[in-house]
């Protein structure tokens, strides 16, 4: 038997797991319609590969990783692109995102398929390759993409594999109902991890004790294999990473380093699955496990949903009661997050829809003053200290957030959860975390600007300097060429004079009486008028036999005649008033 | 030599303390080369404070005069864009009770951004003079855009244009921006004051 630790703080909420265990996975019949946001995992979003009106078959990619962290997406069934556009998603803001609209064509059909049945044979950067081009993300919740994941993990030397099936939120068994129906196939997937890790020396996968079937599952196919299932007692918020990893082994993961740092890679259960179907099967990520729950569904139970599965859907094929619902809530009650509409789809890190009743799940009673018990430091996972967090939340005081390891809170709410003042402690801590993300952002763009306000001070200068230095040398060259030469000087300023005064004298002459300037008007308007009559001959000739090119050459002769008498007609109506 | 300071006690005073005063007086004069201070750190720390504008809503040609103004014992609220945490930020680093932000130059606002309607620009380059960080673009007679990412927000575009044709619009979030807001309504203090207990028992 391992030995097990156990971790700090933590509750024990009513597990409400029961209820949706009662059925196997089910199947829904196919949408109308998908709806596939770009962003379905942390990072970047994903870069659309398809067009508008085009034709997709099932599995074929629409959405290419766009960035160092992201993944593609791929087309859950066959049908055509009918939108790319922003459409309302699940995100606590309630705002839209870029989505791809697929209209479903029934027929379900698939892309050629490329499977790897013989991984062994693969190198690790082939799996990875594959796992990253299958778009897998963790399907725990937070979903980061899996082939990162293991590609920062193979750079390091990696001695422990966690398998992560605590599943410690209430209401959700996504994953217990994936284990007890489908162990083998989680099996297979974490040996591919295992060998594309170059086959680490312990591998363990965790899971709590009120989940006897999956247990007994996992044990049945681990038997003979270097895996162990290790059992623990339940206990929120034990599928934390940091937590499963301290229970599991004892380390502590030290604050903003990452599970490989100490030479652990942790992933989930559904994720060793999705691992699986990629590579054996060549089957992108495309489907996933989610629990639907609460008293306002007449059917709890977990599906195997198409990913971009309006939620509406979902709910219409199982009595869901609007009047009932309190809120429709997507993840769990502790860490979940309501949703302003039933329209938006799932998503690759939707591990449950929770449509409580009033009852189940109350609205929140108005928060009362904190009375300092202290109960949330009792039950904080990692050991902060929420009270005081708390109070420097609320007097902004971002640099003892920061010194108090904010940044480590894993937002799991059980702090919210034991207040007995009903203070919404999480919300403070997340609308702190973004504070915090701000000013930095703001501080990053104010040093950018600060250093283009001094460069251009800088040319400002330099170009003031130039034209002070440019003006400076014409004036010594001129005075060096005075000093050099003073009789040119004169000379040459005689000249000058000289020049003025021709210039004036031609001036005077050119004015002359109005007598001869008629007279010579006269002259240039009689010119102009034998110009035009030859013109006008000229053309009816050109009309007669000439090519269509010396026509228009004739006509616009006649037209700068024409004009040339008018001008001198009108010059000398002027001169003799 | 020696005999000689034994015996005149006050010349042997008077070489020591010369002495003593040329070997500290040269310590000091290296010291205060080699580790010379370029710039006043007290602005440096100002300048980082504040919010790179370059508005020049406070009066300075920028923020770093504005900071250097600062040091010299200028008010530290005449400095809209950064609003009151600006403020608050600055009177911690001095040590100073934070005053609220002096209106008469200017309101704190939401934070926007110039954008030029380019159909009615007739690229006069007025714009690009006035920008104090070159986030405007363009060329005399072609048109000029904005380098929204670089834009400050700073206004000093606005009033050059000859064809008004620059439009001040606020910065609009999406969705990776977005943050949680604080709670709205929080208890204060458990009711201990008269209002409370007292007129209860009444």
């Amino acid at each position: 038997m391992r030995r097990i630790w156990n971790a700090p703080g933590g509750i024990h909420p009513p597990d409400n797991k029961a209820q949706s265990l009662i059925s196997g996975i089910g199947h829904l019949p196919l949408p109308e319609k998908l709806i596939l946001p770009l962003t379905q995992h942390v990072g970047t979003a994903a870069k659309t590969c398809v067009l508008v009106g085009e034709k997709v078959l099932k599995g074929q990619k629409l959405a290419s990783a766009n960035a160092s962290i992201s993944a593609p997406i791929h087309a859950p069934s066959s049908g055509w692109v009918t939108a790319i556009e922003e459409r309302p998603v699940a995100h606590p803001s309630g705002m839209s995102a870029p989505c791809i609209e697929i209209t479903c064509d029934g027929e379900d059909r698939w892309i050629e398929r490329v499977s790897y049945p013989d991984y062994q044979q693969a190198s690790a950067l082939q799996l990875r390759n594959l796992i990253a081009n299958a778009g897998v993300t963790g399907l725990g919740g937070a979903g980061f993409p899996s082939a990162i994941k293991l590609d920062g993990a193979a750079k390091k030397h990696i001695d422990t594999l966690i398998i992560n099936a605590t599943e410690c939120e209430p209401y959700i068994t996504a994953d217990d109902i994936l284990i007890r129906e489908r162990a083998d196939q989680i099996i297979q997937g974490i040996d591919i991890i295992s060998h594309l890790l170059g086959r680490p020396k312990t591998i363990l996968i965790g899971v709590e004790n009120n989940k006897p079937e999956a247990i007994a599952a996992l044990n049945l196919y681990c038997h003979g294999t270097n895996i162990e299932v290790v059992t623990f007692p339940t206990k929120y918020p034990s599928g934390g990473e940091k937590q499963l990893i301290y229970i599991l082994t004892g380390k502590e993961l030290p604050s903003g380093q990452l599970p490989a740092d100490i030479g652990i890679v942790c992933l989930n259960s559904g994720t060793a699955f999705a691992i699986k179907r990629a590579v054996i099967d060549g089957e992108p990520l495309i489907s996933r496990i989610t629990t639907l729950t609460g008293e306002a569904c007449g059917i709890n139970r977990n599906y195997e949903v198409l990913i971009g599965t309006p939620v509406s859907h979902l709910l219409r094929q199982n009595d869901f009661d609007q009047d009932l619902c309190s809120r429709l809530i997507m993840g769990g009650p502790m860490m979940g997050m309501s949703l302003a509409s039933s329209e938006v789809p799932l998503i690759k890190t939707s591990t449950c829809i929770l449509a409580p009743s009033h009852t189940e799940i109350p609205d929140d009673d108005p928060a009362q003053a904190c009375i300092r018990c202290g109960l949330c430091s009792e039950v904080c996972p990692a050991s902060l200290l929420p009270q005081q967090l708390y109070w420097y939340s609320r007097a902004k005081d971002h640099e003892r957030l920061q010194s108090h390891n904010l940044f480590d809170c894993i937002e799991c709410g059980a702090c919210s959860y034991v207040c007995p003042s009903n203070i919404p402690l999480v919300q403070y801590y997340r609308s702190s975390k973004g504070d915090i993300s701000n000013s930095l952002a703001d501080k990053a763009t104010a040093a950018v600007a600060r250093e283009r306000f001094e460069f251009r001070q800088v040319r400002l200068e330099k170009a003031d300097n130039a034209r002070e230095y440019k003006r400076e040398a014409r004036r010594l060259s001129t005075e060096q060429a005075k000093l050099a030469s003073p009789s040119a000087v004169q000379s040459t300023g005689s000249s000058a004079a000289d020049i003025i005064k021709a210039a004036q004298l031609r001036g005077i002459t050119k004015q002359a009486s109005p007598e001869q300037q008629r007279a010579k008007l006269e002259r240039t308007l009689l010119a102009a008028q034998m110009r035009l009559d030859e013109a006008e001959q000229r053309l009816l000739q050109v009309t007669n036999k000439g090519s269509a090119d010396q026509q228009t050459q004739q006509l616009a002769s006649v037209e700068a005649a024409k004009r040339k008498v008018e001008q001198t007609t009108q010059r000398l109506t002027e001169v003799s008033h | 030599m020696i005999t000689l300071l034994t015996e005149n006690t006050m010349l042997a005073a008077l070489l020591a303390l010369v002495g003593l005063g040329t070997l500290f007086g040269g310590l000091l004069g290296y010291a205060a080369e080699r580790f010379k201070v370029g710039s006043d750190p007290i602005v440096q720390q100002l300048d980082e404070l504040l919010p790179q504008t370059q508005c020049g809503q406070c009066g300075f040609p920028g923020c770093r005069p504005y900071a250097q103004s600062i040091a010299d014992g200028d008010a530290i609220n005449k400095c809209p864009p950064g609003g009151q945490s600006t403020i608050n930020a600055i009177a911690n680093l001095l040590d100073i009770s934070a005053p609220s932000l002096d209106e008469e130059h200017g309101e704190e606002e939401i934070r926007t951004i110039a954008y030029i309607r380019e159909d009615e620009c007739i690229g006069c380059t007025k714009c690009i003079q006035a920008c104090p960080v070159d986030a405007i673009l363009g060329a005399a007679k072609l048109m000029h855009t904005v380098i929204t990412e670089e834009c400050t927000g700073c206004d000093l575009c606005v009033e050059p244009c000859p064809v008004d044709c620059i439009d001040m619009l606020p910065v609009v979030k999406n969705i990776n921006q977005w943050q949680w807001s604080a709670p709205a309504n929080h208890a204060d203090l458990i009711a201990t004051t008269a209002s409370g207990i007292h007129e209860d028992a009444a």
